[in-house]
């Protein structure tokens, strides 16, 4: 009786799920550009990786309002991931061949980058890690495949030690410093590391380096040394609750807000919301843009995308900052399809290794970026090359002040004879233990 | 009608002894076998097998392990994620430090380092029982998360601590289209489930299984406490270490310890407790269960939400899948607290009737 019932549910559940299979087969019909989207949100870092999700989501939906791309519809699936890598790489082979191929994928992740990144070459698609993975990446002749646009975390580092030393009064006062580096205890987190030690062995300051186990929500040990090295500043590269509990450990043991500078995951609303007031004065280096509620794109996205009941997230977050890196992170996804439908025909699908080359080749003016609605929250040109994935390394520093953020430094831009040494030499490195060559076609 | 043993006389010890003594279990078994290196290459695709296959084999390997501690020794150990990321990194460190390593020895070598850290740290199980050694065994856990995080020298130096392979191949077979990771997955894994199927039902299996049916009356009968519950720490550290190893090269490809942190051991522990414990068929349901349940709901509750006209938001089929996945594990428990494989028994016990119940 019980094996009947179980062997009958099995045989519903199987033909539910061929089903199912058959619908989304059935329905990649109409030719539209495919963007997978892994999402956050559950799990340990939701509050912080949802925003982006929507506004992913809510920028293709305004490419779409504005026509597509040459008129080619973009679509948008989610698979969520709750930040953990396994089904990370389930959701990627989910998605990959769906609705005519992925164009792109955006993992969101570093552990997710890590593990897709032999499975790029293979399956022909390329990945933006905007902002996390892997710094070497940058160059694309050994990484061609992965594109950390505008900014990975060794330009971050060199930023953030700029800023420091300018309001230190040159990089020579910083000699006989301490700067401690509080990070997420994973690849993510000691990604910064060889940049803060770079800088340290040519300007002499110390570094106090203090991991934090994820998800970080106990960090008294941590904060109490901090109280009795005396470090003269301290660097967040944490993700999620970890920065809400760093700025309320730094509350607790009266380390001041203003000697405290996050990296771009560090610093958004949702780490600083709850703390008000309290955290007034800290800051975080911006991958350009920060929250940019008044910008053209986000009324563009309120007008016709909220406005016409099509919004993804709630209304009120348009426009913050993870929200703005998650439109961003859409626009040169879509701008990539627009230069490679350039040269692989207008208004037509590109494959993924098509649109590898439109990433390959972005041309991004200050104008096209008016034209989009970015003017004031991107600085073009934003311009990519074999050699180059990551097109511009402008950064801003943006500061609490209770309620929001303002800018507190100007346009400043990481030092590459630093960090492009540093890269070459890590890529060969890779490029040396899984037996890569080096791209060697023209202008590379 | 079919699955009959009458008339099937052993005539010898060594048909006796056979791993599977009625004929229509080697059949079947055999059927399986070549069903799993035959038919399913022909039917599964990429995302069947990199997805879903892999993980799950791997998974119901080191399933295969941890239930040889637990299961059958009756030794709750909580260190399974560590004993794997054990058998990752060595093999990483074999692999890629000794020049023209075969691929086959770095992953049994993987092995061979998680039973050392196993007999290790099966050592206080000599004293301590039950949930005290699961703590014991906790301290496994954190200290070789600690171990692989902080010493650059398990990652070879790499600034991130990081670790990754690539181009695996064996006699010039390259591991490289899904198909291939699973077929050589799916190698390690019959390989290993028959010599375990084969070791507990052997002197040492019993010796387990009395130690963990009463360790006193065990050692009265003249067991030693010590070789047994050692012995099982070590083969059953070296198997997850072998999983560990195959999970980091061919499933992972790339990979941090976080891959093998706390919640990978009690991944492992749910998956023996629901297939089965003492049961090596119930590992590989176990892990089909925790592995696959998941994945079809994900995919399944927004297709449901479609036939009835309602858009499931992402966010709201995570949640759904996580409270489905545990209610369906609460029910599993009362209704069948043996685990999956009990089912297995039932059916196999009920077929023998079959089709004259009375």
């Amino acid at each position: 009786m019980r094996l009947r019932q179980l062997a009958l549910s099995a045989v519903v559940a199987v033909a539910a799920l061929t089903s199912a299979l058959t619908t989304s087969l059935a329905m990649a019909q109409a030719p539209v550009q495919f963007f997978p989207s892994l999402t956050g949100r559950t799990g340990a870092v939701a509050p912080n990786a949802a925003p982006f999700a929507n506004g992913f989501a809510d920028y293709m939906k305004l490419v779409n309002a504005r026509g597509g791309i040459n008129g080619v519809q973009t679509l948008v699936e989610e698979c969520e991931t709750a930040y953990l890598t396994d089904r990370g790489v389930e959701c990627y082979e989910r998605l990959k061949g769906r609705h005519g191929g992925a164009t792109v994928f955006q993992p969101l992740s570093t552990g997710i980058t890590f593990a897709l990144m032999p499975r790029l070459a293979v399956d022909r698609i390329p990945m933006i890690t905007s902002g996390y993975g892997r710094s070497d990446t940058a160059d694309g002749s050994i990484f061609p495949w992965v594109f950390p646009l505008l900014g990975h975390y060794w330009i971050g580092g060199d930023v953030v030690l700029q800023h420091i030393a300018n309001r230190s009064g040159g990089w020579d006062r910083l000699r006989g410093k301490t700067i401690a580096v509080v990070y997420h205890d994973s690849p993510f987190g000691r990604e910064l590391l060889p940049i803060i030690n770079r800088r340290a062995e040519m300007h002499g300051f110390t570094v106090l380096a203090l991991p934090v186990p994820p998800p970080g929500v106990e960090q008294r040990a941590i904060w109490l040394q901090i109280r009795q090295q005396r470090p003269d500043f301290v660097i967040l590269q944490t993700w999620g609750v970890m920065t809400t509990t760093a700025i309320r450990q730094s509350v607790a043991t009266g380390f001041p807000r203003d000697r405290m500078f996050g990296l771009w995951w560090s610093g958004a609303e949702p780490d600083l919301r709850d703390i008000g007031v309290a955290a007034r004065g800290f800051s975080a280096v911006m991958m350009q843009h920060g929250q940019a509620r008044d910008s053209e794109v986000v009324r563009q996205i309120l007008a016709q995308v909220h406005d016409r009941g099509q919004g993804t997230g709630p209304r009120a977050e348009v426009g913050d900052v993870l929200y703005m890196r998650g439109v961003v992170g859409a626009m040169l996804a879509v701008e990539g399809v627009f230069r490679a439908q350039e040269r692989f025909g207008r208004g037509r699908h590109v494959t993924g290794e098509q649109a590898r080359w439109g990433y390959e080749n972005l041309n991004i003016t200050q104008a096209r970026l008016d034209q989009l609605g970015f003017a004031g929250v991107l600085r073009g040109p934003i311009v990519t090359s074999c050699r180059n994935h990551v097109g511009t390394a402008l950064m801003r520093i943006h500061t609490w002040n209770g309620t929001g953020f303002d800018w507190s430094s100007d346009w400043l831009q990481a030092d590459m004879n630093v960090i492009n040494p540093m890269v070459t030499a890590s890529a060969e490195a890779f490029a040396r233990d899984n037996n890569i060559t080096r791209r060697t076609e023209p202008g590379c | 009608m079919f699955y009959r043993e009458n008339g099937q006389f052993k005539t010898n010890y060594k048909s006796d002894q056979q791993i599977f003594a009625v004929k229509q279990d080697r059949i079947a078994i055999i059927a399986l076998i070549a069903f799993a290196f035959i038919g399913v290459p022909l039917l599964a695709d990429e995302y069947l097998f990199r997805a879903i296959l892999v993980p799950f084999l791997i998974l119901a390997l080191a399933a295969i392990g941890v239930n040889i501690l637990v299961g059958y020794c009756g030794q709750i150990s909580l260190g399974s994620g560590a004993f794997m990321a054990v058998g990752a990194y060595m093999a990483y460190n074999v692999f890629m430090r000794v020049e023209d390593m075969p691929l086959i020895v770095a992953l049994l070598s993987g092995g061979f380092f998680a039973m050392l850290a196993g007999i290790i740290f099966g050592i206080p199980s000599l004293r301590v029982k039950g949930l005290y050694l699961a703590v014991a065994t906790l301290a496994a856990q954190f200290f070789f998360d600690w171990l692989f995080v902080r010493v650059p020298w398990f990652t070879l130096d790499n600034p991130a601590g990081i670790a990754a392979v690539s181009n695996l191949s064996v006699f010039g077979w390259q591991i490289a289209t899904p198909m291939d990771k699973y077929l050589f997955v799916l190698g390690f894994v019959v390989v290993f489930a028959l010599l375990a199927k084969n070791l507990v039902r052997g002197p040492i299996g019993r010796e387990w299984m009395a130690i963990r049916d009463m360790d006193v009356a065990a050692s009265v009968i003249g067991i030693r406490p010590m070789y047994a519950k050692l012995t099982a720490f070590a083969v059953s550290s070296f198997i997850i270490g072998v999983a560990g190893a195959l999970w980091a090269f061919v499933h992972l490809g790339s990979w941090e310890p976080l891959s093998f942190d706390i919640n990978r051991s009690f991944q492992l522990l749910f998956i023996v407790i629901i297939g089965g414990l003492g049961s090596i068929m119930g590992c590989f349901f176990g892990a089909a269960f925790i592995v696959i349940t998941p994945i079809v709901l994900n995919q399944l509750l927004p297709w449901i939400g479609r036939l009835f006209g309602v858009e499931i938001s992402t966010a709201m089929v995570g949640h759904a899948e996580f409270m489905i996945l545990g209610t369906l594990i609460v029910w599993f428990l009362i209704k069948e607290p043996h685990g999956l494989a009990k089912y297995w028994s039932m059916a196999r016990h009920k077929l023998r009737l079959w089709p004259f119940p009375h």
